[in-house]
């Protein structure tokens, strides 16, 4: 039996994508990036030179990602400034985007990437990693593949892909379960795995198998954004 | 994990002994140390408890504050964990703000406690909209020999079932001196355990001393309870640059069904 969603959507229907590419002119690379209501943008600078010189590591550069909601991306005014949440979803994003990439080739340098939450519905960190993975790319970054994110969430016993806030708060049965995961395109190499509220382990497989299967149109969104941009520049 | 703290050497030797299935220490690579468990650490707490895990010790103390509700859950009270990496527990710590490890440790043993409804937030309310009690647990390493996060799980569990409500007197303040009997609201079934596997080369192990710990690329931590009579997964989350593959997390979740049922076996000397 289908089950019903609050929006309308299939059960294994990502929202609407949009995705944009250089967004941010002042950046060496940007993009944006909305699941549905969920808006993300991102902004790279760099490779550059890591300042303060004693954090540079001659055998290779390194990654620096700020995730943040502007204040007023959600429903109660976000204090602005790092909380212990964006820290820890900097952190993530940093080990989600680094596999694609080949920092060995930037000694003492640092590539600073910087997401900020326009409008939170839910996905926020994978609408960030998506965001930035193209905004890395349009910087010129040589890139091993990009990195796609999408959250498989369960309601009770339902698994369904990229939840949004009204299903991220669900409380019957089972309740919610967001696990949001992070791959390289085009390979079974998953590198964001973080997940709060109540699943089997046998479900796990069928999770990766619909974040492998969400991440093709992710995939197919990012690179028409990146054409696009090339394409735009040509004229 | 960016393992510069245990030589390139150290790193290399451990990923080729790893792939033969050895370990310094003579133990199987999914092979956990014994623990022991012990009660009221500090009779000041409202519950306390310190685990043993090999040279790893850790201290996880709780107390109990009356304080107004979150706006969004006025029938609900709440859940604090916190922890300080004392630089007495390790060289690796340092005084002064918070690092990454200090700040990830207790997210992810409050998502495992908090996300296993062991807690019924309800029954801590003292007047609805008004007064409830916040559970504040504190994890202290006291030495850190690796995978503090599988031991602070486990002696916040232990000091949340230790816990007692002090008294509160009639101008309705709390008066720390004076405990009741009265046991925290918790759901006797539910045992929350937290497993955090390491991945070095291709291999992947389970409760790495420090020095492996260090050598490793990747930390995928899970929380798990029974719910309901079934195992579940409450909490998850990966830390550092390898990836991991699909095979490899399918792996992990044939063994932890296993592991669960070996640590609740266990518990049951210390719960």
């Amino acid at each position: 039996m289908a089950i019903k969603r609050p929006d309308g959507r299939k059960q294994h229907e990502l929202r609407e994508i949009k995705a944009k590419i250089d967004v941010v002119p002042n950046a060496d690379g940007s993009a944006m990036f909305a699941f549905g209501k969920t808006v993300a943008i991102a902004a790279v600078y760099g490779p550059r030179q890591l300042h303060p010189q004693h954090m540079q590591d001659p055998s290779t550069g390194i990654l620096r990602v700020n995730y943040d909601l502007l204040s007023f991306s959600v429903g109660d005014r976000k204090k602005p400034g790092p909380s212990r949440r964006s820290s820890e979803i900097s952190k993530v994003t940093e080990w989600a985007l680094e596999p694609a990439l080949d920092l060995k080739a930037f000694p003492n340098s640092v590539i600073d990437v910087q997401i900020y939450i326009l409008q939170a519905d839910a996905g926020t960190r994978t609408a960030g990693i998506n965001a930035a993975s193209m905004a890395l790319a349009h910087a010129g970054i040589p890139m091993k593949d990009l990195i796609c994110s999408v959250a498989i969430g369960k309601n009770d016993k339902e698994l369904i892909v990229d939840l949004n806030k009204e299903e991220e708060d669900f409380k019957e049965g089972e309740g919610a379960t967001d696990f949001a995961l992070a791959k390289l395109a085009n390979s079974d190499a998953f590198t964001l795995m973080q997940m709060d509220g109540k699943i089997q382990p046998e479900l796990v497989k069928e999770v990766l198998k619909l974040a492998a299967e969400a991440s093709k149109h992710i995939y197919e969104a990012q690179k028409k954004a990146l054409k696009e941009v090339v394409e735009e520049n040509e004229k | 994990m960016t393992g510069m703290e245990t030589s390139n050497l150290t790193k290399e030797k451990l990923r080729k002994m790893f792939a033969e299935g050895k370990r310094f220490d003579g133990r199987e690579l999914l092979e956990s140390r014994d623990f022991e468990i012990e009660y009221d650490v500090s009779n000041k707490a409202e519950g306390s408890a310190r685990i043993k895990m090999g040279k790893t010790d850790v201290i996880v103390g709780v107390k109990m504050q009356v304080g107004e509700p979150y706006p969004d859950s006025p029938d609900e009270g709440n859940l604090m964990v916190s922890s300080d990496l004392l630089p007495m527990a390790s060289p690796r710590y340092e005084s002064g703000p918070p690092k990454f490890d200090a700040i990830e440790l207790p997210r992810l043993v409050d998502r495992a406690i908090r996300a296993s409804d062991i807690i019924d937030f309800k029954k801590l309310v003292i007047e609805e909209g008004k007064k409830v009690w916040t559970i504040v647990a504190d994890i202290y390493p006291i030495n850190d020999d690796g995978n503090i996060i599988e031991a602070s799980s486990l002696a916040a569990l232990a000091a949340l079932k230790n816990a007692v409500f002090p008294e509160i007197d009639k101008e309705g303040k709390v008066d720390y001196d004076k405990k009741t009997k009265n046991k925290l609201p918790l759901a006797k079934e539910i045992i929350p355990i937290s497993f955090s596997f390491y991945k070095l080369g291709d291999s992947i192990i389970l409760d790495p001393t420090r020095e492996e710990e260090e050598a490793c690329d990747a930390r995928i931590t899970f929380g798990i309870s029974n719910w309901n009579k079934q195992i579940m997964l409450n909490s998850c989350q990966k830390k550092g640059k390898a990836i991991l593959t699909s095979e490899e997390i399918e792996k992990i979740m044939e063994i932890i069904p296993k592991k669960f049922e070996e640590f609740n076996k266990k518990l049951k000397k210390f719960l």
